[in-house]
C-alpha cells in the first residue's frame, strides 16, 4: 500500500461523490427531467465546456498507453499525437452556432434527436441507436478495465477489488447526478489531467538533466528515436498524417463529443470554450508523449508500455507530487467513462424506450427508467471487465474509428447542406461501418494509412450520390438549414 | 425566412476548416520537410531536434494565438435561442 498515493486518490473521490450529491439535488427539483439528466439543462459556461470536451476525450490511451508508445518508439509518435490539436478547435467551430441553433430549434436532447428531426427516418435512428450502443459499450469496457488497472497496479490490490472500487465510485455519482455531475466532474478532472502533466514534464527534464542531456542520450540508444520515422523507421509520412482524420477531424462523428456541442449556455462561453479546450488538449497530448520519450533516457529498461508514467511518476517525483500526478490518469478513465455511460443510457432511455416503446411514459416513471438503465448499462460493464482483452489501445480506436465512420457526414451534412437526405444518410452510414470493419478484418492499414481513412472518404461520396440521386423523392426540404 | 446568424454560422465553420489545413501543412512541411534527413546529423534549438521545434512546438504555439486573435475580432456572438432572435 503506497499512502502517499491513496490519500490525494481518496480526496479527488470525495469531492466526486460532493458533485454528484449536489447534482442530483438539481435533477430531483429541475421542471424538465430530461434535458437536465442527459443536457445538464444546456447550462454549461465556457471554462466548463472545454473541461468536459477535454476530459471526455482525453482518455486511458493519453494518459498510460499512450506514454508507452512514445518511450519504444521516440518523438514519431509525439508528432503523431499532435493531429489531436484540431479535436479542441475544430469540433466546436464547425458544428459551432448552427448545431447550438438548429438543436435548440428541435428541441434535441440527444444527438439521435437531432438525426431523427433531420432525416426524418427511423432506419437512421435505428442504425444510430445500434452503432451507439456497441461502439461505446466497447470502448467503456476498455476504459473501464484500464481504471481498474491503474488502480491495481497504484495500491496493490487485487483486479478484482479494483475493478468494484472503481466500478461503484463512477456508477454512484454518474447515476445520481446525470450530465451535469458529469461535466462539473470534469472540469476537476480536466484540471487534475493539465496540472499532472505539467508536473510530471518538469519532473522529468529536471530528472534527465535538462533537454540536451536528454536527447544525447535518446540519440546513444537509438538514433531514430530522434527522428519523425519511428524506432524501427516503421510511421511512413502517409501512415502518421491519416491521423489527422481518426484523431483530428474525424472526433466531429463521435457522439459522446457531438452532444457536449449542444449543451452549451452561449456564444461567447463557446469562443472560450474552444481556446481553454485547445490550450488544455495541446499540454496534454503534447506533455504526455514528450513525457513517454524523455523516460526512455530517464529509466530505461522497462518493458511492459502501460508501466512506462506510473513507474517513471514514482521515480522522478516526490512522494505527495507522485500521488497528486497519478490521480490525472485517473480522472482521464473516469471523465471518459462517464460520458459514455451517459450517451449510452440516453441512447436507451431518450432514442428507443420513450419514442419506440412507451412515448406516454409519466416524469417519474422517466425518472425510474433513467436511474435504472443507467444502473444496468454500468454493472453490465463491470461484468464484462472480468475477462479482459488485453490490447486497450486497440479496442479503444476501434470503436472510435467504427463511429466516426459512421456519424461524421450525416451529422456535419445535415447540418450545412439541404439536399442531404435520409437516402444518403443511411447509405453512408451502412457504407463506413461496413468497409471499416472489412478493412480492418482484412487489410488493416490498407495502402499504408490507417484503417479509418477509406471508409470516412467513401462514406462521403456514397452520401452526396445517393442523396442526389434521390433528391427528387423528398418532397419537404428542410427550411432550417 | 434566412436565419441571419446562419451567415456567422457557415463563415466561422469554414474558418475552422481553413485553420486545420493550415495547421496540418505546417505540422507537415516542418516533420517531413526538415526531418527526412539522418538522425544523427540534426540540428538542435532548444535542445530539440530543429524539425520538431518548429513541427510540433512553435506550430502549436502560433496556432493557439491565431484561434486567440480569430476568437476576439472575427467570432461574433449571436443569441442560440429562437425567441430571443425575435425581440430584435
Amino acid at each position: 500500500m503506497q499512502w502517499q498515493v491513496i490519500i490525494p486518490l481518496a480526496i479527488f473521490v470525495v469531492i466526486i461523490f460532493g458533485i454528484g450529491f449536489w447534482s442530483n439535488k438539481l435533477v430531483r427539483s429541475s421542471d424538465s427531467f430530461l434535458s437536465e439528466y442527459f443536457l445538464g439543462g444546456r447550462e454549461m459556461g465556457g471554462f466548463l465546456l472545454a473541461m468536459t470536451m477535454m476530459a471526455t476525450y482525453g482518455s486511458a490511451s493519453s494518459f498510460i498507453s499512450g506514454p508507452g508508445v512514445a518511450y519504444n518508439t521516440g518523438l514519431g509518435w509525439v508528432l503523431l499525437s499532435l493531429a489531436q490539436l484540431p479535436a479542441g478547435y475544430f469540433v466546436l467551430m464547425v458544428l459551432g452556432k448552427k448545431f447550438a441553433i438548429v438543436t435548440r430549434k428541435f428541441k434535441a436532447i440527444t444527438l439521435i434527436d437531432f438525426l431523427r428531426e433531420r432525416y426524418n427516418s427511423n432506419v437512421v435512428v435505428i442504425v444510430s441507436a445500434i452503432s451507439i450502443i456497441i461502439f461505446l459499450f466497447a470502448s467503456m469496457v476498455a476504459q473501464w478495465i484500464g481504471g481498474a488497472r491503474l488502480i491495481e497496479s497504484l495500491t496493490g490490490m487485487n483486479y478484482t477489488t479494483a475493478l468494484f472500487i472503481f466500478a461503484a465510485v463512477v456508477l454512484i455519482y454518474v447515476v445520481i447526478g446525470g450530465f451535469r455531475a458529469v461535466a462539473l466532474t470534469d472540469a476537476l478532472q480536466g484540471s487534475v489531467m493539465v496540472i499532472g502533466t505539467i508536473i510530471l514534464l518538469i519532473g522529468t527534464v529536471i530528472a534527465g538533466g535538462g533537454i540536451t542531456n536528454i536527447m544525447n542520450d535518446l540519440v546513444d540508444i537509438n538514433p531514430n528515436l530522434v527522428s519523425p520515422f519511428g524506432d524501427q523507421q516503421q510511421y511512413t509520412s502517409a501512415y502518421v498524417s491519416s491521423f489527422w482524420i481518426l484523431v483530428g477531424i474525424g472526433v466531429i462523428g463521435l457522439p459522446q463529443i457531438a452532444v457536449r456541442a449542444m449543451s452549451y449556455k452561449s456564444a461567447s462561453g463557446m469562443h472560450r470554450a474552444i481556446l481553454i479546450g485547445t490550450i488544455g488538449i495541446a499540454t496534454i497530448m503534447f506533455g504526455m508523449h514528450l513525457i513517454g520519450v524523455f523516460g526512455r533516457a530517464v529509466l530505461p529498461g522497462i518493458e511492459i508500455g502501460d508501466k512506462v508514467m506510473p513507474t517513471l511518476t514514482m521515480d522522478v517525483l516526490p512522494p505527495v507530487l507522485a500521488g497528486i500526478v497519478l490521480a490525472a490518469p485517473m480522472a482521464a478513465i473516469m471523465s471518459t467513462v462517464n460520458a459514455l455511460l451517459m450517451m449510452v443510457s440516453s441512447t436507451i432511455v431518450k432514442d428507443i424506450y420513450l419514442h419506440y416503446i412507451k412515448p406516454d411514459a409519466s416524469e417519474a416513471r422517466i425518472k425510474k427508467t433513467s436511474f435504472a438503465v443507467t444502473t444496468i448499462v454500468g454493472i453490465l460493464v463491470v461484468l464484462m471487465s472480468f475477462n479482459p482483452p488485453d490490447l486497450i489501445v486497440w479496442l479503444n480506436l476501434f470503436a472510435f474509428g467504427g463511429l466516426e465512420a459512421v456519424f461524421v457526414w450525416p451529422i456535419v451534412l445535415g447540418l450545412y447542406w439541404k439536399k442531404a437526405n435520409k437516402y444518403g444518410a443511411v447509405c453512408a452510414m451502412i457504407v463506413g461501418l461496413s468497409t471499416y470493419i472489412l478493412i480492418d478484418r482484412l487489410s488493416p492499414n490498407l495502402f499504408g494509412v490507417h484503417t479509418v481513412t477509406f471508409p470516412v472518404f467513401l462514406s462521403l461520396i456514397v452520401f452526396v450520390t445517393v442523396s442526389i440521386a434521390t433528391h427528387k423523392k423528398i418532397t419537404e426540404v428542410p427550411k432550417y438549414i | 425566412m434566412k436565419d441571419k446568424r446562419y451567415r456567422i454560422a457557415n463563415r466561422e465553420a469554414l474558418i475552422g476548416v481553413a485553420l486545420v489545413v493550415v495547421n496540418f501543412a505546417l505540422w507537415y512541411g516542418f516533420a517531413y520537410g526538415m526531418g527526412g534527413g539522418d538522425p544523427t546529423e540534426y540540428t538542435y534549438i532548444m535542445g530539440f531536434p530543429a524539425w520538431f521545434f518548429y513541427s510540433c512546438i512553435v506550430t502549436t504555439v502560433l496556432m493557439i494565438v491565431v484561434i486567440a486573435v480569430l476568437l476576439k475580432f472575427v467570432f461574433k456572438e449571436v443569441p442560440l435561442d429562437d425567441d430571443k432572435e425575435d425581440d430584435n
